[in-house]
């Protein structure tokens, strides 16, 4: 018997993608955190990654989309010890990512938002990438390590 | 969203549940306001007891409100805040803007004597 991509699925992974609605919000985070239970996180690890999740998926709607409907990409893998998560978007994408950066800073006053967002998931993952073209989308990327790799401590 | 609100000694509290993210506060923002209005209250506890997840749409909810109770010349206070809750609070500097009491007793009195 020959397995077809047998490489491939040694590296756990799933594809979730959803209309920009608020109410998936949940089911976005609460999916990354039941995939993410296979490296037996702590409750804590468990909050931070939900938390962060629940974030860029907020962005992607509120900002990406603008409450528009569109789609909501959500990938995940499992690599090692650490969990990657990538939210993606068709939307507006971000102008000016410097600016988006800064605490406190939000784009929707109005929506009262309290400019937390990416200063959050900075925060509660190891490393976030974020790449955007405006008029096209944004890309948000995450890490962040649950069981960290006995080898190189 | 499970909510429920009191009247007590002329401070409305409203005792918060489930999960507070973005769909959540968009139908929340509206009931307190409402609330706020018909009870008159000028005073606002809010209790986070009943709350298991909360991002940073949770933080515009409470600063959003913090700007309405303040601008009717009134006061806010927090409490109940679980340990889960607690690095997100730390991180946006909300306990150098609103009270956060370990319970609803303390909040009351903190909203009443300001």
């Amino acid at each position: 018997m020959e397995y077809v991509g047998h490489s491939v699925l040694q590296k756990n992974y799933m594809y979730l993608s959803f209309p920009s609605r608020s109410e998936n919000e949940s089911l976005a985070r609460v999916a990354v955190a039941a995939f993410a239970t296979a490296l037996d996180p702590t409750l804590e690890q468990l909050t931070e990654l939900k938390t962060a999740v629940s974030e860029a998926v907020t962005n992607a709607i509120i900002h990406g989309y603008e409450g528009q409907e569109g789609e909501v990409r959500l990938r995940c893998a499992i690599e090692g010890g650490a969990v990657e998560v990538v939210v993606e978007d068709d939307g507006v994408g971000i102008a000016d990512l410097e600016q988006a950066r800064q605490p406190m800073y939000t784009s929707r006053p109005e929506l009262e938002r309290s400019g937390m967002g990416l200063t959050i998931m900075e925060n509660f993952v190891d490393a976030l990438w974020i790449d955007s073209v405006p008029g096209q989308g944004t890309c948000v990327r995450m890490r962040k390590v649950i069981q960290p790799d006995p080898v190189s401590q | 969203m499970a909510i429920e609100r009191d009247v007590v000694g002329g401070v409305l509290v409203v005792r918060l549940g489930g999960e507070l993210d973005h769909h959540a506060v968009e139908t929340l923002r509206d009931e307190i306001e409402q609330s706020l209005e018909e009870t008159r209250c000028r005073g606002l506890v809010l209790s986070f007891q009943g709350i298991d997840f909360m991002d940073s749409s949770g933080l515009g909810l409470i600063l959003g409100r913090y700007r309405s109770v303040s601008a009717r010349g009134g006061k806010m206070a927090l409490c109940k805040v679980n340990p889960n809750l607690r690095k997100i609070f730390e991180l946006s500097g909300i306990y150098k803007i609103v009270p956060v009491l370990d319970d609803e007793l303390s909040a009351l009195r903190m909203v009443k004597e300001a």
